[in-house]
């Protein structure tokens, strides 16, 4: 009885793939015959954290929309339905916004990543590139994405961000109302929101993660030592042609990643079902009241992942460099394959200066963050300008002291560690 | 051998008028879809003008009325409020309200208003649009310690005197801005509509 339905299922294998010869080669070359380094470290988990949430985020956001009601008279109402009226509507909606700050943790510790191990040397600049037009397409997306509850925070966060738009010579005032579709955040704001935050921003994602995981399976991984593993010897236990110094990404990585992933998931419940506001960082308190155009909150704050560059928007006492400023902090990242002249990847080959900047760096990007979600004292504005500007000379400076700090010789192969 | 007998001077022009042809073409279609992002026709009736009874306003307080979905600031000022405006000037950015944008050429005075003790103002910051608050007391704030009264914006820090006045060294960019208005009698005010004979 086997062999029938051996042979029944042999023959379907045989016919799907006369009419569609390309796909088991596809597979082969992204998952059983990508030859990952074999010297993987837990920073290269974040990737695929990162699929995962943008599963999670697709699938309970088609759910949320099932309910939710795009207009500024029944936004605020529906998303309160949807937490009190709808069965375990509370758990989608729960899970659809931690999952937006669980994104930006594991996007930012992924970008780390490439920083610190030089990923986007090359021949990866493509890759890095990609990346950051993904990470630009997030921020678009949570953007859009918080204005929808319609509570204070979400009208007057869309007031602001909106408006960093009228800083724009010339055209500013006219762009703003053309973004708005009115004279003021309002209803048609809301409604053109939800249009893009539920199908056009998704669909450009969806494609830039495509291009991304393409390109860096033309390319191959990095590693935490920097070794090109295509440029070492060939020849492993399970081809001939293969860098010795990989494995194949499935199962090798599948498996090593599941685990991972169990892991993130477990924190990620902990958090939407005992902390899901995380004191007001993942959710702020001012957004569970009711958008009002005429009372401005008193004290107004992007959602945590936005602190960073909000600080620096803050710090500039002008507001055409101050929006420069933070468009600028994110733009610049975009060059980071050509500000880095170092000859070696990987921070374990570099010299105390690379380390102590790029420990200064994270030190600065992160208390930019804790001081974007203050009020903004006289003392904390000058320890942002400080910071800032510390950013800024971080990549302006970066070909000068990758060049001069010093390295030391990168091995040909991946270090044997018993 | 795929060239012989090929005019490619021909197959050039040819190419390149589809191209600018389909080009405009797609230029033309693409116009409807970043219109129709515009306001529509019913956002643009909405901003008529409103008349608000200002009978009731005490010296010192203010009122808010919504003007095309904005908060519109009707305060009376007190004459020591009025006294203030001249001991401040030197740390403001626009004293004598040199950027016309801001005001009617009718409130470009030193009080910024028609009438000296009643100010009215958009109540949106000129920086990133938030609501600043309303500060009128003359005592020392944290954000400034010789404060001589006005507004407070709490996104951005910006700090406006009593007649919307841009303090120097803040965010905004210009003076808070004053909307047409005028009186239609000692008690009434109508927001949206210049005086007659204003330009």
């Amino acid at each position: 009885m086997a062999n029938i339905f051996m042979r029944a299922a042999n023959g379907a294998v045989d016919w799907f793939n006369l009419r569609a010869p390309g796909f088991v080669p596809f597979y082969r070359k992204h998952m059983s015959e990508y030859y990952a380094p074999k010297n993987f470290n837990i920073w290269y988990i974040f990737g695929v954290l990162a699929s995962v949430v943008l599963v999670v985020q697709i699938i309970t956001g088609i759910w949320l929309t099932m309910n939710y009601k795009p207009s500024a008279a029944e936004a605020f109402a529906s998303v309160e339905y949807i937490m009190r009226d709808v069965e375990w509507g509370w758990l989608i909606r729960y899970m659809h916004s931690t999952g937006a700050s669980m994104f930006f943790i594991v996007v930012y510790l992924h970008m780390f990543r490439g920083m610190i191990y030089g990923s986007y040397q090359k021949p990866r600049e493509l890759v890095w590139v990609l990346g950051m037009f993904i990470f630009l397409a997030l921020m678009a997306e949570a953007f859009f994405g918080y204005v929808l509850p319609w509570g204070q925070m979400s009208y007057w966060g869309a007031q602001v961000i909106i408006n960093l738009f009228g800083a724009v010579p010339v055209i500013g005032p006219e762009l703003t109302e053309w973004i708005r579709g009115d004279y003021l955040v309002s209803d048609a704001t809301l409604n053109r929101f939800f249009a893009l935050h539920v199908a056009a921003v998704p669909l450009v994602i969806l494609l830039l993660v495509a291009l991304h995981i393409f390109a860096l399976h033309e390319v191959g991984s990095n590693n935490p030592e920097g070794v090109e593993i295509k440029q070492g010897p060939k020849g492993n236990r399970w081809s001939d042609k293969a860098p010795t110094d990989g494995v194949p990404f499935h199962p090798y990585y599948t498996v090593k990643d599941l685990f991972y992933v169990s892991f993130f998931l477990l924190i990620c419940a902990f958090i939407l079902f005992y902390e899901p506001t995380l004191g007001g960082l993942f959710l702020e308190h001012d957004n569970f009241l009711e958008a009002n155009p005429m009372v401005t909150p008193e004290h107004i704050k992007p959602v945590w992942y936005f602190t960073p560059y909000y600080a620096m928007l803050r710090a500039v006492p002008d507001k055409l460099f101050g929006v420069m400023a933070m468009g600028g902090a994110v733009i610049i990242l975009f060059f980071l394959p050509w500000l880095d002249r170092s000859p070696v990847k990987s921070i374990r080959y570099r010299g105390w200066l690379t380390k102590i900047l790029i420990a200064l760096f994270v030190v600065a990007f992160v208390s930019l963050g804790w001081l974007g979600l203050q009020s903004g004292s006289t003392v904390q504005t000058w320890v942002a300008r400080i910071l800032t500007f510390y950013y800024f000379a971080f990549f302006i400076t970066m070909p000068i002291w990758t060049r001069i700090d010093a390295t030391r010789p990168v091995p040909q192969r991946v270090p044997e560690h018993d | 051998m795929a060239d012989q007998g090929v005019n490619s001077g021909r197959r050039r022009f040819l190419t390149a008028t589809t191209v600018v042809v389909g080009g405009a073409g797609a230029a033309m279609a693409a116009i409807p879809f970043l219109e129709t992002l515009k306001p529509s026709a019913r956002a643009q009736v909405a901003g008529a003008p409103v008349t608000e009874d200002i009978s009731k306003l005490e010296p010192g307080q203010r009122i808010v009325v919504q003007w095309r979905g904005q908060p519109i600031w009707i305060i009376r000022r007190t004459a020591q409020m009025l006294a203030t405006l001249p001991t401040v000037e030197d740390r403001l950015r626009d004293p004598e309200s040199d950027n016309i944008d801001q005001q009617p050429g009718y409130a470009r005075n030193e009080y910024r208003s028609i009438k000296p003790e009643l100010l009215v103002l958009v109540g949106i910051c000129t920086h990133l649009g938030c609501s600043p608050t309303f500060f009128p007391e003359m005592v020392a704030e944290p954000f400034d310690a010789d404060w001589k009264g006005g507004f407070y914006c709490p996104c951005h820090n910006s700090r406006f005197d009593l007649a919307g006045r841009v303090y120097q060294g803040v965010p905004a960019p210009s003076n808070l801005v004053v909307p047409p208005y005028h009186f239609i009698d000692d008690d009434h005010i109508q927001i949206g509509v210049d005086p007659e004979g204003a330009a």
